[in-house]
């Protein structure tokens, strides 16, 4: 099967048309995914291929997408709800949190809801307020939800084929600043939806990563090579469940481990992620794990958002510390204090391990 | 049955200046013209099935308030005063028809078939709902107010789309009028011409709140503004009710979309066992809605046409007390789940971390016990 070159938004589309020819209850819902075809062109073409009774054009009300949804998979559908923008997703929550996410468990398995949420989510597109935001935490913390990400136009594509056919309801979320990113898409190419992976093999340092920034993550690692340092970047693909067991593999072979997400820190992925690496494979860690997060602030500003994302510098430094290791970009800019040059952990500067 | 609802806007709602009804409290018929064709089938052999029927959940409704009392259930939502418009709304939809209740119209569940042990393993904390919803085409009970009116249109949504001609209903009270969902639940209704009958329990209280906290005006005039034609209708009137459903229930059947059917009832008991309606209502507030009993009123116009009333007291008191053994019953033999089941069904695909927190706890309490 030979690839075809799509952006990731585009790859979206395809597989929201590829699971619509497979499945005949697969149903799409949302503000202006019909003729618009969405505010992202994500849905483009798809209601004057499958009409608007399966590409519906939706009253501007977050909740009702959501609840009315809900009452479809009752009915045997298999729903696609697109939420436009994820600072939009917050009236929402209630039917997320307290209806979609427990009817399973409420019903004691009788009832199933295999619906999917998409959800654009994060920075860097330079959009006003409400435009941008990562509310995954949010959802992470729901049991009965699962919550997965995508890096690339081939893993939006296989992923959200793998969320739709779920029969647990799923929140995709997109990350918009990379919606026209180029990439080969094989359509044959089936995922799991609880899997990372790793995308490049490195002994010094795990950095894992979800979303966009795992494009900023493998810059780093290439970067990093050019002062001996081998990072090996593992994509989360799935947020939650994190699938723990790769990233305690791959720090048992580092020993150090970097997490980087856009989100705010505080009660966050990487608090959850970095927890459950302490718990299971301390013994394994040379050094404390750091993380590269947003700011425990609301998305700045656009102005200011270029401070706010976890860029390419500050996961740099962020591995250099891990590894014990005076920042070369750092000492460009001013020379830390012997005061502080000496509470480093250990001596390593100049030169990986 | 025709559909009695004109369609100009300023006919869109109908019972506004009093609600509609054919039976009053003395239990003498009045004709109605909105209703009347609606209710051309019901005899003497369907009065007292309805009679029968309201019966039953007053008794179910009696039981379980006994057994939370005497500390069996840990709760119970009473229905009290409410029968006429639950049982007229049950038997104005057909057997296929879904169902959206709140937790004031879980017994419904057993005129729907459902085992007493199941309807009541929730209030005894043994489970977070009994029933197979599939099996008695009645969704689980929702405790969010409102959230189930969104459900109620997307399955109305979903039945059109799949070309069938059943229908959903959603069960809410005057609270929940006042959460968005209910009014999101309209404009998509409206927007989609979904069959779904919104029926609206004005039981006059939200916990302790009036309804006048909840809205200025009728309830039933919200319809109206999403393009929703509404009936409000005497809840105490079984017959009133059934015809107002039944109408609602066969628009929406004929591609007419949605509408809103105001019940105005009341609530005769506490909102749950823990609540005290003395800090909040007045004793001849109650005992005015008393005099309109629902039941009392249909066994009045049993008599006056004559039905043979003592005969079907008798047949109503040996389906109560059969269902009262049952509900009692069900509520000893009711038994915790396995510690186990805590872990199930939260995927239907299990993850890896949720398997590995299972396998945690057994061991734990397998620890433990061994230290017994």
């Amino acid at each position: 099967m030979s690839a075809e070159t799509l952006t990731l938004g585009r790859a979206i589309g395809r597989a929201l048309s590829d699971a619509m020819d497979a499945d005949p209850a697969v149903v799409l819902m949302g503000e202006d995914i019909g003729r618009l075809g969405g505010v992202f062109r994500v849905t483009d073409g798809l209601q004057a291929r499958f009409g608007a009774d399966r590409v519906i054009d939706s009253p501007l009300a977050e909740s009702a997408i959501v609840g009315t949804a809900v009452g479809m998979a009752y009915r045997g559908a298999c729903p696609v709800v697109e939420i436009q923008f994820d600072g939009f997703v917050f009236p929402a929550v209630d039917q997320i949190v307290a209806q979609v996410a427990r009817l399973h468990y409420r019903t004691h398995g009788r009832v199933r809801m295999p619906l999917t949420i998409r959800l654009p989510y994060g920075g860097g597109i330079g959009s006003v307020e409400h435009h941008g935001e990562s509310p995954e935490a949010y959802f992470a913390h729901t049991p009965g939800l699962r919550v997965v990400t995508a890096s690339s136009p081939q893993e939006a594509y296989s992923t959200l084929r793998a969320a739709i056919a779920s029969d647990d309801p799923v929140v995709f979320l997109e990350p918009k600043a990379r919606y026209w990113t180029k990439g080969d898409v094989d359509v044959a190419i089936v995922r799991d939806i609880e899997s990372a992976q790793v995308l490049t093999r490195g002994r010094d340092v795990t950095l894992a990563a979800y979303g966009s920034v795992v494009q900023t993550a493998l810059e780093a690692a290439a970067a990093a090579v050019d002062d001996g340092i081998e990072i090996e970047v593992i994509d989360l693909r799935s947020i939650s469940p994190l699938d723990l067991d790769a990233v305690v593999a791959s720090v048992e072979r580092t020993g150090r481990l970097v997490v980087a997400h856009e989100a705010p820190g505080e009660a966050s992925v990487s608090s959850e992620l970095i927890t459950s690496v302490v718990e299971r494979a301390f013994a394994s860690l040379e050094a404390a794990p750091e993380r590269v997060t947003g700011y425990d602030t609301p998305y700045p500003p656009s102005a200011l958002e270029s401070h706010y994302l976890p860029g390419l510098d500050r996961i740099l430094d962020a591995v250099d510390r891990t590894l014990g290791r005076r920042s070369s970009r750092t000492l460009l800019r001013h020379e830390p204090s012997e005061r502080a040059r000496d509470a480093r952990p250990a001596v390593l500067e100049g030169s990986a391990r | 049955m025709s559909i009695a609802i004109p369609a100009p806007r300023s006919e869109l709602i109908e019972g506004l200046d009093a609600p509609l009804g054919v039976l009053d409290p003395e239990g003498s018929r009045h004709p109605s013209p909105v209703l009347d064709d609606s209710l051309a089938d019901v005899d003497e052999s369907a009065l007292t099935d309805l009679y029968v029927d309201m019966s039953v959940l007053r008794r179910v409704d009696e039981e379980s308030f006994a057994l939370a009392r005497q500390g069996e259930l840990a709760l119970w939502p009473p229905l009290r005063g409410q029968e006429a418009a639950q049982i007229g709304a049950l038997r104005g939809v057909r057997d296929d028809d879904f169902l959206f209740p709140t937790y004031r119209e879980h017994p419904l569940a057993l005129l729907r078939g459902a085992d007493p042990a199941e309807v009541l393993s929730v209030w005894k904390g043994m489970a977070l709902s009994g029933w197979d919803p599939f099996a008695h085409r009645l969704a689980t009970t929702q405790i969010i107010i409102g959230a189930q009116t969104l459900h109620a249109t997307g399955y109305a949504m979903a039945a059109r789309r799949d070309g069938g001609d059943d229908i959903a209903l959603a069960f809410f009270g005057d609270g929940a009028t006042s959460e968005g969902d209910v009014s999101e639940a309209m404009v998509f209704a409206s927007s989609f011409q979904a069959p779904v009958v919104f029926f609206c329990q004005n039981n006059q209280y939200a916990i302790s709140e009036p309804v006048r906290v909840q809205s200025e005006t009728a309830l039933a005039l919200r319809a109206t503004g999403f393009g929703i034609p509404a009936l409000r209708v005497d809840g105490n009137d079984v017959l009133a009710v059934l015809a107002a459903v039944r109408i609602a229930a066969e628009r929406a059947r004929a591609g007419g979309g949605a509408t809103f059917v105001e019940a105005v009832t009341y609530r005769m008991g506490p909102h749950t066992t823990t609540d005290d309606p003395g800090r909040y209502r007045d004793e001849a507030e109650v005992a005015a809605w008393a005099a309109k009993d629902p039941i009392e009123r249909l066994e009045r116009h049993l008599e006056r046409i004559g039905a043979p009333i003592a005969r079907i007291r008798e047949e109503a008191r040996i389906r109560c007390d059969a269902i009262a053994a049952q509900v009692r019953a069900g509520a000893a033999h009711t038994t915790a789940p396995d510690t186990e089941t805590m872990f199930d069904d939260v995927y239907v695909a299990p993850t890896r971390r949720l398997e590995r927190q299972r396998a945690e706890h057994l061991a734990f309490v397998r620890s433990v016990e061994g230290l017994r």
